[in-house]
């Protein structure tokens, strides 16, 4: 935090954008409108599109606190490796989707429902 | 002298023995399994089977008899170190070999030939039966134990392939289960062989404890040496001595033998056995099986001491006459050939008995082929007739004529016409019965007596049967227009048991000398246990051995020869001393010696017998002609008396029969001796039987009624503690698991957001709680 380009690229102290809890703010966000997407909607895309945005309110949370925590790299690894964790779960959820759709002839989830006793 | 052991070699012996019996049970096996599913029945299984076994029996026999010709040959799958351990239990080992000599070369060469003319026959005979299959099966299964019954080494094996045959004789006898007579006649005759194979085990026992071996050449050998083990203190016959344990060891195996071979007083089954197939008759009840229990007594021969001989001799003398009695006074053609075959057993056993081994062994080779030709020749009949009664026959031979032939041949050959087989057999077992008289004081003369009576009646009753079946007029037109020659898968075998009928005597000279025959050259007697070790002065059985080569001497003029016998007797026995010496696993040094000795003394006897001319050789030499000339007197004797009575008609055989009324009634009644053993034996058993039941029924019963009382009582309470405690517990837990899953069950809905809500509650919660 000694030389200006990093004073640049994280805000300066006691500033908005400066702040760890800014950042946790929007990742509350993100985190609770996905939420509130997989509980609300029945399409099954908008839930994986829900999934999406929590895994990715927990890829700001770990850039942050590497950021502020002084945890070095960490955080950003973890992120890399969410990232691509995502990728490949919507890959196989896609896959699930599709055989919703041909099974039950809609991505409802609520009809999804025959392992009911 | 070439070693015996190279003549064959080892492996192909060790082949030959394990094929004959294991190829016909494999035969058996896959008949039974899948018999109804291969083409013609599968028959050309079973005939494949057999005829490769006597392709081997013939070939060992070509190697062996002809190609070889010593009469001392012999082979133990022991000596090649072959052999495989039974049972292992402690002290008690039993080993199983196989061993081959001369004599059971010939007895297998002699039981394939004659089954292999039988399975083909049998296909014709039993062509369309509902059980086609079946019947090969169980004739295979048959050849399976009798040739392991031929060339196994020890007791305890003849013993068990001596039961399984008993076995094939019973399913096969019983062949119709659905008729009425099979099941019984089948039921009877397992019994009654129970009662003689019992004793024959009891025989076998008290040879392993005597000697503690039961394989043959150990035995044997041990026998010369005189290694009895002491029987236990305790034993029930502790205070016998060994000569007369040896006797009752002897006799009980022989009892093996009369239930078998039908001898009396257990021959009643015989005749009853009748009511199996036809082919069964010829094969089991005539040429093998029951012929087995006289190769025991020839294979256990040095076993017989001689007042154990003199047992035999008279129950086969016995025999001899009374089955030839019962014979002259049947209608059914095959209760004549079955009494036939019961007193011809008798000439057998008698001959054995009165030290004739050679002429006793040479009969039941002989004779298996012609009576087997025999029996086939009144299956063919019946085939034709569709009737076992004479009375309905008649004039056959014009419709028949291979049948006919070929019964003719083994007509003459059974009566002992000369040049014809049974001729050659059944003069040397007179001959032997005679010097037997000759030697053994007026009362030993019985067997020789009945023996040319025997003989007479046996033409007369031969003659009879082929003048009431063959001759005359049709005693009935309707059978007598629809008899036919049978099929030449019938009339073949007939052929070829006809023309060993012929040729079996190996000779066609009218008047040999006994070595002139082959059998009496490759079937050497051996000596019997008086002469061996037991120090007994009446050397009977070595002396007669001795008189083999004494007779070869007189009567052949061949000095050489006879020297050269001895010459390798004594040798032979002296080699058996050395190795009783030799191998410490069979007794102490201690014991060889005296082995040595005994056979050095018993070489040196039969050497001075021949010298000296011994009174049994003597006798023998002195019976050959007269014995000749009676059984000729009493062939032609009764030749004339069956052609008066039953093709000229000068005399009315109801008028015999009414003149020997009460003897004739009581031989048509065969002596009574079935009504005997129904009231007399079985009749007290089932009384006894009676009373055991009452016991059973009021004490032993009473007392198990009582216990199941008590028990009833025990278990009422448990059951109660059962129901409401135990149940009552369970039930518990049963509806407590029920009530709890009903609510959680509310909570399934099969809906993931659902799932999701109550995780992300849960999540909350723990949240609130954890901070």
């Amino acid at each position: 935090m000694t030389t200006p380009l990093l004073a640049l690229q994280a805000g300066a102290p006691g500033t908005l954008v400066g702040s760890l809890s800014s950042y946790l703010v929007v990742s509350g966000v993100l985190f609770v409108l996905g939420v509130a997407t997989i509980l609300t909607r029945r399409n099954a895309l908008y839930i994986l599109m829900g999934t999406e945005l929590i895994l990715n309110a927990a890829n700001i949370n770990f850039v942050a606190f590497a950021r502020f925590g002084g945890f070095g790299m960490d955080g950003q690894v973890m992120a890399l490796i969410v990232i691509m964790l995502a990728a490949a779960e919507a890959a196989i959820a896609l896959a699930i989707v599709l055989r919703i759709f041909h099974d039950f002839g809609s991505i409802d989830i609520t009809r999804t429902d025959s392992l009911r006793d | 002298m070439p070693d015996p052991g190279q003549l064959v070699a080892d492996g192909t012996l060790l082949a030959i023995g394990l094929g004959l019996f294991l190829v016909p049970l494999l035969a058996a096996l896959v008949l039974i399994f899948f018999g109804r599913k291969l083409p013609r029945g599968g028959d050309w299984v079973a005939q494949t089977a057999i005829v490769s076994c006597a392709a081997a029996g013939v070939w060992l026999f070509g190697k062996v008899i002809v190609g070889h010709g010593d009469p001392g040959w012999h082979w133990w799958s022991h000596d090649a170190g072959l052999e495989w351990e039974w049972i292992a239990a402690g002290p008690l080992r039993f080993t199983v070999g196989l061993f081959f000599d001369n004599l059971s070369v010939i007895m297998v060469a002699m039981v394939t030939v004659v089954a292999s003319c039988i399975f083909f026959f049998s296909a014709g005979y039993m062509h369309g039966d509902r059980d086609y299959p079946r019947f090969f099966a169980y004739l295979s299964y048959f050849c399976f134990a009798m040739m392991g019954l031929v060339v196994v080494d020890n007791l305890l094996f003849l013993f068990i392939f001596w039961e399984l045959v008993g076995v094939g004789s019973y399913l096969l006898i019983g062949f119709f289960y659905d008729q009425v007579e099979p099941p019984k006649a089948s039921l009877k005759a397992f019994m009654v062989n129970r009662v003689g194979d019992v004793l024959f085990l009891l025989g076998i026992i008290l040879a392993w404890q005597l000697f503690g071996t039961l394989r043959y050449p150990e035995l044997f050998e041990r026998l010369a040496a005189g290694q009895f083990a002491a029987l236990a203190p305790d034993h029930v016959l502790a205070g016998w001595d060994s000569q007369s344990l040896l006797t009752l060891s002897g006799i009980l195996v022989f009892c093996g033998a009369v239930s078998k071979s039908a001898q009396l007083p257990l021959h009643t089954w015989l005749p009853d056995a009748m009511a199996g197939p036809t082919p069964v008759s010829a094969l089991i009840h005539a040429a093998t099986m029951v012929a087995a229990g006289v190769f025991m007594v020839g294979r256990m021969y040095p076993y017989f001491t001689p007042t154990a001989l003199g047992v035999i001799a008279s129950v086969g003398a016995c025999t001899a006459l009374v089955g030839a009695t019962m014979g002259l006074v049947m209608w059914d053609i095959k209760k004549v050939l079955a009494y036939s075959t019961m007193s011809q057993l008798g000439f057998m056993m008698m001959g054995l008995g009165v030290g004739g081994y050679v002429a006793g062994l040479f009969h039941l080779i002989t004779h298996a082929f012609f009576k087997a030709c025999l029996f086939l020749g009144s299956g063919s009949v019946i085939h034709a007739v569709h009737s076992q009664d004479m009375r309905d026959m008649g004039s056959l031979r014009k419709k028949m004529p291979v049948t006919y032939a070929t019964f003719l041949v083994s007509t003459l050959a059974l009566a002992g016409v000369p040049m014809f087989a049974g001729y050659y057999s059944k003069d040397q077992i007179v001959a032997n019965a005679l010097a037997w008289g000759l030697t053994h004081g007026a009362a030993a003369f019985v067997p020789f007596v009945f023996g040319a009576v025997g003989a007479f009646m046996t033409t007369f009753y031969m003659f009879r049967l082929v003048f009431l079946t063959f001759h005359g007029a049709p005693a009935d037109s309707h059978r007598y227009e629809h008899a036919h020659e049978s099929p030449a898968v019938m009339a073949l075998p007939l052929m070829v048991l006809a023309t060993v009928a012929i040729f079996g005597g190996g000779t066609l000279n009218p008047l040999p000398h006994n070595e002139d025959l082959w059998f009496n050259r490759m079937v050497h007697q051996p000596a019997s246990a008086a002469a061996l070790g037991l120090g007994l002065a009446s050397a009977h059985g070595g002396s007669a051995a001795a008189g083999e080569a004494a007779h070869g001497e007189v009567a052949g003029g061949e000095a050489a020869h006879g020297q050269a016998a001895h010459g390798e007797a004594a040798h032979g026995e002296v080699a058996h001393g050395e190795v009783a010496h030799g191998e410490p696993a069979h007794g102490a040094p201690a014991h060889g010696e005296p082995a040595q000795a005994a056979a050095g003394a018993q070489a040196h006897g039969e050497q001075a017998a021949a010298e000296h001319g011994d009174p049994w050789a003597h006798a023998l030499h002195e019976a050959h002609y007269p014995a000749l000339v009676v059984s000729l007197v009493a062939i032609v004797l009764g030749f004339l008396l069956a052609r008066r009575m039953y093709l000229t008609h000068a005399t009315d055989p109801a008028e015999v029969s009414a003149r020997f009324g009460p003897m004739h009634r009581i031989i048509s009644n065969k002596y009574y001796f079935d009504e005997f053993y129904a009231r007399g034996v079985v009749g007290n058993l089932h009384r006894l039987n009676r009373g055991l039941a009452w016991f059973d029924k009021n004490l032993l019963d009473g007392l198990v009624n009582l216990m199941a009382w008590l028990c009833r009582g025990v278990a009422f309470f448990s059951g109660l503690f059962d129901t409401y405690v135990i149940d009552g517990l369970v039930n518990f837990w049963r509806g407590f698991t029920r009530g709890l899953a009903s609510v959680l069950r509310l909570l399934q809905t099969g809906n993931a957001r659902d799932y999701l809500t109550w995780s992300l509650v849960g999540a909350i919660i723990l949240v609130f709680v954890l901070a």
